[in-house]
Order: structure tokens, then sequence, then C-alpha cells
């Protein structure tokens, strides 16, 4: 162990941290140098998080790679994870990462200061949030990733963003520390932080202590909810989104995503199979919840007045499927929704770049259908020409097409992959235990089923409204031109979605050996405790 | 001991959640803080209350209840500095909203 590959673990988090620090170092009137130090460290994160991929997914090394940092032996040091769940966030972290990126080039990273510093903070944050194996380590990730938010979610600045971002920082603040009292409750009774350890002493707690435990894991919970957007937890997530510029709302598509990990992460590991008393702590509200958010945010896709808050609540159906999925705690299912999770992410990244394309060729308020603009504060963006980048023609139709694929995809249409992910989840929940046995379908199979048909369609009536009153109305007479750098990006992320389409049949069983390995979860469980340090050599 | 600690938890908590559901920015800041001196105090006594304990382990074989707890000590350090950091980061953003809205309610406009 002592090539550079042994390290790869870590790299997603050093990267990002090192790439934000040499940028601070720059003038923010040096904008060039800043975004090409932030392209390069990117497109490098990109092709790490590749590796680790196709690391995790060699067959014959099914489990995680862990690494110990510092090299303290686990379970006293902090230890990252890197098994096939982990790798895959970080894999779309940095997709997300760099086609957001490249489009705010076109105009978007001159609009604020220390935008592209911020930018790569994040990615840290969120890298590190799916690689550790630490719950207080988690924390700090979670924070490192909330203030870039914060100053992202700011970034251009104007009457609504400022609005939204200070119920924004007050919401994330306090559900900080309800992480806080949870993180110090679990320690508290098991006396560890590390998550494989926790999970190793969930079955062997005192009866008396229980309670406590539960109590801890259950606040910790609603930490995460919150970050997912959860009914009742998930109001100020579409007004934020929003409000955020269109290449931030594109990353910020994946952070609700950390809030959905973070739950399936620790409810699998610590309160799974093996958890003894405390198996399946959870899972009820889950489920419950799960389908409140999406009749929640199906409501609220059909009543949305403007095309970024209709995104805003197509993030919380996406999250409410994937909670109330999780919350069934079955392999196949669990399977159907990771897949789901990384179609769902891209398309409404996706679909956060297009909306800001749609806002350009429109005449102002043509959507608005009964409130006056200004409660939404939608007045501080001009369109001025002076951007760099060529003009692509023809941008009308090729709008035109994104803008289907993406009402396909999240929609959940034939053919694209929104399909076959929301078809794997209905499929097995109807057959939890395969196709070849026979099983009895509870109450609650049929209610979220029944659910995420209601989702698609009222996502399907909403985005066809907005296609019709965009591209069938009366349009500005001089419409900003689209240029190359801004339709690439959202041409990757559709274009990545048509290859898992194609590509279903690989995918689909990289998800369920991911699941299977979640959902059984004592052998991952050994093999993080059993880390050798680096440059040990195993027996 | 145990009960005074326990009661001022519960008085920063009660404190903090109150003000941080008022309508002013200002109350919600203050909140905020009073809270997280109440989280802080929290993850404190999850190490189990000890008096003169050593806060680090001797080497050798040794009787672990004769030292308290460092690992709450290391939370709550980084937490200290974690919730300050990011009460700074609200100031700046309440400031922006009054300057911005001309009014401090949390909402950015007065009730009617």
């Amino acid at each position: 162990m002592n090539s550079l590959l042994d390290h790869l673990v870590v790299l997603p988090i050093l990267l990002p941290l090192v790439a934000g620090a040499l940028m601070l170092m720059f003038d923010d009137r040096q904008r060039v140098a800043k975004a090409f130090i932030n392209v390069f460290a990117t497109g490098l994160l990109l092709v790490i998080s590749i590796m680790m991929v196709v690391q995790a997914a060699n067959p014959t090394d099914l489990l995680a790679a862990s690494y110990p940092i510092g090299n303290w032996p686990v379970p006293f040091g902090i230890v990252l994870v890197a098994d096939r769940l982990s790798a895959m966030m970080v894999l779309l972290t940095s997709v997300l990462g760099i086609s957001a990126l490249v489009y705010s080039l076109a105009r978007w990273h001159a609009a604020g200061p220390n935008f592209h510093t911020l930018f790569q903070f994040l990615l840290m944050g969120l890298n590190g949030a799916f690689l550790t194996g630490d719950i207080f380590n988690l924390f700090v990730f979670f924070e490192v990733m909330l203030a870039a938010s914060y100053g992202l979610a700011l970034h251009g600045l104007g009457l609504a963003r400022i609005k939204a971002g200070l119920h924004y920082v007050a919401v994330n603040l306090g559900a900080s520390f309800l992480f806080l009292i949870g993180a110090a409750l679990i320690y508290g009774v098991t006396g560890t932080l590390n998550m494989a350890d926790l999970a190793a002493k969930v079955a062997t707690i005192p009866e008396l202590d229980r309670g406590l435990l539960e109590a801890g894991a259950a606040i910790l919970g609603l930490a995460f909810l919150l970050k997912a957007g959860m009914w009742p937890l998930g109001f100020w997530l579409p007004t934020t989104y929003a409000a955020a510029s269109a290449p931030v709302a594109a990353v910020f598509a994946i952070m609700t995503k950390v809030g959905v990990y973070a739950v399936l992460r620790l409810s699998t590991l610590a309160f799974g199979v093996e958890a003894g008393a405390s198996a399946g702590l959870g899972q009820t509200v889950l489920q419950v919840g799960g389908m409140a958010t999406i009749a929640f945010g199906a409501v609220g896709v059909l009543a949305s007045q403007t095309t970024a808050r209709l995104a805003g609540y197509c993030v919380l159906v996406s999250s409410g499927t994937l909670l109330a999925a999780i919350g069934m705690g079955n392999a196949f299912i669990t399977g159907g929704a990771l897949y789901y999770l990384v179609v769902s992410t891209l398309a409404i990244s996706a679909f956060f770049l297009i909306v800001e394309l749609l806002e350009r060729i429109r005449i102002a308020g043509a959507d608005v259908l009964a409130i006056t603009l200004e409660a939404y504060g939608d007045d501080e963006e001009d369109n001025e020409n002076d951007e760099i980048g060529m003009a692509i023609p023809g941008a009308l139709a090729m709008l035109g097409i994104c803008f289907a694929l993406c009402v396909l995809l999240i929609a959940g249409l034939p053919p694209l992959a929104g399909f076959l992910g929301k078809f794997a989840i209905i499929s097995a929940i109807f057959n939890p235990h395969g196709l070849t046995e026979a099983a009895t379908i509870t109450p609650a199979a049929w209610w979220l089923a029944v659910l995420m048909i209601f989702s698609g369609f009222a996502a399907l009536v909403a985005l066809t409204r907005t296609g019709i009153s965009t591209f069938w109305a009366t349009m500005s007479d001089h419409p900003a031109p689209v240029r190359v750098i801004e339709i690439a990006p959202i041409l990757l992320l559709i274009g990545l979605t048509v290859v898992m389409t194609v590509m279903a049949g690989p995918v689909m069983d990289y998800m369920y050996v991911m699941a299977e390995i979640l959902q059984s979860p004592a052998i991952e469980i050994g093999n993080i405790l059993a880390t050798p340090l680096v440059g040990e050599v195993l027996p | 001991m145990e009960l005074v600690l326990a009661i001022g938890i519960g008085v920063l908590t009660s404190c903090g959640v109150f003000l941080m559901l008022r309508p002013r920015t200002f109350q919600v800041i203050i909140g905020l803080s009073l809270l997280s001196y109440a989280v802080n105090l929290f993850i404190f006594s999850m190490g189990r209350l000890k008096v003169g304990a050593a806060p680090v382990t001797a080497s050798g074989t040794i009787d672990p209840t004769q030292f308290a707890d460092p690992v709450p000590q290391a939370l709550v350090l980084t937490a200290i500095v974690i919730g300050f950091a990011m009460t700074a980061l609200f100031l700046v953003v309440l400031l922006a909203a009054r300057g911005v809205t001309g009014t401090d309610h949390v909402d950015g406009r007065e009730q009617r």
C-alpha cells in the first residue's frame, strides 16, 4: 500500500479543498485564472470519481474500500468508506459539478465575488458527506457544504435571494443543532461515533438505554429529513431553489439527496436486520412521510406559478419517492430507488438549467397566472449580450427538444430512464421477494404506487402547460442568444440519462448488488472495522 | 450538579426556541445563539459529569473510570467553532436583508 491509488478515497475531499484554498489567493479580477483552476479541479474530480466507481464495481472487491484518516486505527480515528453507494454519489456530484460549472462560465460566475471558491468548497462538503464513515465527521462535512451553500444561494443577490436565503440559513442552523443533539445522544449511549462500530453495538445496548438511543437516532433522522425536504419539513426548499441562480440550483439538486443518502446509510447500517430490538426503526415514519411528501410535491407542481418553483417541487416529489421507497426496507425496492435517484437528480439538474434559458425567450410574466410578478421579486436579471462563447443556431428547437426530454424524465414516461426507475420501484413494491415468489400486497404498497403514478401525471400536466405557454406563445422579439457552453451541460446531463436507459441492465445490476450489500450490512461492518492502516501488511 | 446542568440546558433551550419563533431577525439570531449554548452544554454532558479528573488517559493498564471522557470535549470544541462561524454568517445575511428590504421582519415585509 504505497501508491497514490491507495489514497484514492481521500482525494475527492482533498482536491476541492486545495483548489478552493488556492483560488482564495487570486483577486476576483483574475476571473479567468480562477475559472481555469476550477474547471481543471472539477474535471480531475470527475476522473477520480470514475476511478472510484470502477474500483467499487470490481466484482472481486464487492465490499467497501475504507481509508483511515491520519492512519489512526478504526474505530478510534475517522474512517472514510468508498463502497458502491458512496462512490456512485461522488460520481453524481462531480457530474453535476462539471455541468453546472461550465454553464456558469457563460455569465453567472461573474455575478458576484468568490463564486469559484465557494463552488469547490461545496463539492468538498458533498464528497466528504458521502464518503465519511463517522457521524460527527458527517456533521462537519454537512457544515462545510452548508456554509458554501449559504454563499452560493445568495450568489447574484437580489431581493428574492436574500429573503429566501434568510429562511434557508435559519432553518439549516436549527437542523444543525438537531444533528448535534442526536449525535451527542448516540455517543452518550454507545460510546462510539463510528457508523460501523455503532452498527455492531446497537444490538447489544441494554434495554434501559434503548429508548435514549432510539430518541437520538430519531433526532438525527429529523436533521437529515429536513435536508431531504420531507413533508412537513420541506417548506423552505422550493422558495430557496427557485430563488437561487440557475447553475447553483443545478448543483443544489443533489443537496436533498445528501439527506436521503444519510437516512439510507444509517437506517440500513445501524438499524437494519442485525439491530436486534431496534431493527427497522423509523420505517413507518419514512413511508408515511415520504408519501405525504410526494402528495405535497405533486400538488405544489400543479399549483406553481413560475417554472423555477415548479422545478423546486419536482425536487420534493423525487425526495418523497426515495424516502418512501427506502422506508419499505427491501433490497429490490432500494435497488430501483437508487436507479431512480441518479436519474431524477440528473433530470432535475438539467431542468434547472433549462428553466433559465426558457425565461430568456418568453415575455416577462407570461406564465404568471394570477399573482402579480413583484410578489416573487423576479426582476433583477438583465440580458446583456456581453458574455463569452458563441451562440448556437436553432436555439429554440434545441431548447424545445431538451425541454421535452426533461418532461419525459421527470414525469417518468417511456422510453427514457425516468420510466425505468419508477417501473423498477413499482414492480418491486408488488413483488418484494422477486418475480418468482408470490407475495401479498400491503396497503402501503398500493398507496405508494398510486401516489407515484399520480405525481408523474401531475408533473406531466404542469410541465406540458409550461411548454405550451413558452414554446407556443408569443415570444419576445429579440431573445438573448443561447450559447454552446450553456446548452452543452444540459445535453451532457440528458445524454447520461439516455446512456443509463440504453445500459439499463449493467447499471441496474450495480444498483441491486449495492442494495443487497446495504440491506445485509454484517460483512461490510466487519470489513470497515478491520480496516488496515496504510503501510500495514495484512497477515 | 446534574440537576443544575439539566435546568440550565432546559432554560437555555426553551428561551432559544421561543426567540427563534419570533418575527424579528435580531430575536432569531439571539435565539439561535442561546440554542447553540444549550446544545454545546448538552454535548459536554454526554461524556458524564466528573470533577477534578484528567481528560487524557495515560498509557499502560489503567482504569478508565478515573478519567474524564475526552471525546465530547473535542466534539464541543468543534461544535462551538462551527456554531460561531454559522452565527456570524447568519448575521451577514441578516444585515443584507435589513439593508435591501428596509425592515427587520424575517419575511422581509411587515405584517399587515
